[in-house]
């Protein structure tokens, strides 16, 4: 962690590793009459892997959602390195904020889904350098540069010039996730990105974010079925079950000795009986 | 038989010029009808409940009345009010109009029919809204509305033969013309097979237009493979050519 010893001369400070990357603060979410999160509370510090773990339906995705401004918060606040995401209290009002301070926060957010939505009227290498040329103001031959090295992490240097739909569904995945680090996000969100996959392709993609696990700082929020790899990169696991978090703990203890009932059930059906499957795999 | 031809080929300058008034109504009221469609279009679609509500009356306001109407209205009553527009204006004005606000629709409906994974992903790029529409929303419903325009451009190249009621001398005045010195079988199959070949050839550069916006799309092949027959080397050299 960088020390701040004069915050004047200092632009931009990022905030003190104190200050969490994400918090939830009495956060709830209405589908009309379906109250799919209410009076949800926790934090993520910075540089945590989170994983969100629970029954279809719990609200994992939507949580997710909530955090990149895809769905509307219907009640609450979350806070983004301290700073209001899209509402903040303002003479003990709760007030939406404008669509420019939104951006702002915005920004250090970056998203991965199931379906890659990579954008087809694009070359692959156009789809990388789109945000950071129009968004950040980067000049095209920086882009195109840093574009270039994140294809070749993904391990796709050859594939600039390709268009996204003649590439295998494991590909356009490294694709999206390469094009979402171009924007450098402090908070990467995955939503079961390898779901859409073919088993056999699954472990490039999840290599690649293991990878990147290992040698970023970047703040994860997980959702995903694969729990050897939730087990590898996070350190801490969430159990939701009716829109709460029913327990959360490190993967080894969550794995392989779950406190809550309502957890323990899950994994089993999630991992079969064999009770430490996970760490013998 | 021989005298009808004859006739034809007395007449063909004549037709010669109405064609080019019929081909100037439908490329000027296609041009007015597609900067109209997108206006309205977008506009259907903006939050402020104001702007929106002025777009949805213009739409329903020109889709819910008559075009012959319309053009009566350009071309007889706005010089009672002091505008006096050529009948070619008046023309194109009132084509553009009507079938910009059948065409306003389809652009809607395309941009609605992008798929939501598409704005989602604008979203967690933190593009603008403008950036979103123009470089990404746009673009590919671009490729989704090109049928139906095709459909309402050859709907207009038939609706063009109403503004002879308006004192143009379009094509199918002229063919009228034609059938006092013929007779009403021959001129109105001559008149056919001329709207026919203009419709033909119409329908064939918007299908142009289709293949080049779904290729654009990684869709199907390029127009240059769709209509060269020796394929392969060329289509390289195009690629090659594009970086
Ligand atoms: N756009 C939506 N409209 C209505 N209900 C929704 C919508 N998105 C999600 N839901 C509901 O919210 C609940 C949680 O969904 P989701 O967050 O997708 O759960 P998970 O990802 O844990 O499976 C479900 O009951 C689902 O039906
Ligand atoms: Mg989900």
């Amino acid at each position: 962690m960088p020390t701040i010893t004069d915050p004047d001369t200092v632009p931009a400070p990022r905030p003190a590793a104190s200050v969490p990357a994400i918090k939830f603060e009495n956060v709830e979410k209405r589908f009309g009459d379906n109250v799919v999160l209410k009076d949800l509370n926790f934090e993520v510090a910075r540089g945590d892997r989170v994983t969100l773990i629970g029954p279809s339906g719990s609200g994992k995705t939507t949580i997710l959602r909530l955090v990149m401004t895809l769905e509307e918060l219907s009640g609450g606040y979350i806070y983004i390195d301290g700073e209001p995401l899209t509402h903040e209290e303002r003479d003990g009002k709760r007030v939406e904020l404008g669509e420019k301070a939104q951006k702002q926060i915005r920004k250090r957010i970056g998203m991965v889904f199931q379906q890659f939505n990579l954008f087809p009227n694009m070359s692959v290498l156009e789809n990388i350098i789109e945000a950071p040329v129009h968004v950040l103001g980067q000049s095209k031959e920086q882009a195109t540069a840093r574009a270039m090295e994140l294809l070749e992490s993904v391990g796709l240097p050859d594939k600039a010039d390709a268009h996204p739909l003649e590439l295998s569904g494991g590909q356009q995945q490294r694709v999206a996730i390469a094009r979402a680090l171009a924007m450098d996000p402090e908070i990467l969100l995955l939503d079961e990105v390898t779901s859409a996959l073919d088993p056999e392709i699954v472990g490039e993609v999840l290599g690649i974010l293991r990878h990147i696990a290992d040698t970023t700082d970047i703040t994860m929020l997980i959702v995903t079925h694969e729990m050897q790899f939730a087990r590898d990169v996070s350190n801490r696991v969430m159990m939701f079950d009716g829109g709460k978090v029913v327990e959360e703990a490190t993967p080894e203890v969550m794995f392989t000795n779950p406190q809550h009932e309502r957890t323990q059930s899950f994994l089993q059906a999630v991992l079969g009986n064999g009770e430490d499957q996970i760490g013998t795999r | 038989m021989e005298a009808n031809f004859a006739a034809l080929a007395e007449a063909a300058p004549r037709i010669w010029e109405g064609l080019g008034i019929t081909l100037l109504l439908t490329l000027g009221g296609a041009l007015l009808a597609i900067v109209i469609a997108v206006v309205l279009g977008l506009g259907a679609r903006l939050n402020n409940v104001f702007l929106r509500g002025i777009c949805r009356v213009f739409i329903e306001f020109f889709r819910g009345t008559s075009l012959v109407v319309q053009l009566f209205f350009f071309f007889f009553v706005l010089p009672q009010l002091g505008v006096d527009l050529p009948a070619m204006v008046c023309g194109i004005l009132g084509l553009g109009l009507n079938y910009g606000a059948y065409c306003a629709e389809v652009v809607r409906g395309s941009i609605n029919s992008v798929p939501t994974g598409q704005w989602e992903a604008t979203t967690a790029l933190s593009l603008s809204k403008a950036q979103r529409m123009r470089r990404i929303i746009f673009p590919q419903a671009w490729a989704l509305m090109i049928p139906s325009l095709t459909n309402y451009l050859i709907h207009m190249l038939k609706g063009t033969a109403i503004v002879s009621f308006i004192t143009l001398a379009d094509l199918t005045f002229h063919t009228e013309q034609l059938r006092q010195d013929t007779n009403t079988f021959f001129a109105y199959g001559v008149s056919l097979v001329i709207y026919f070949v203009l419709a033909y050839i119409l329908t064939l550069m918007m299908k142009g237009l289709e293949v080049q916006a779904k290729h654009k799309l990684g869709r199907g092949e390029s127009l240059r493979d769709t209509l060269s027959l020796k394929a392969p080397d060329t289509a390289v050299a195009a690629e090659g050519g594009k970086g």
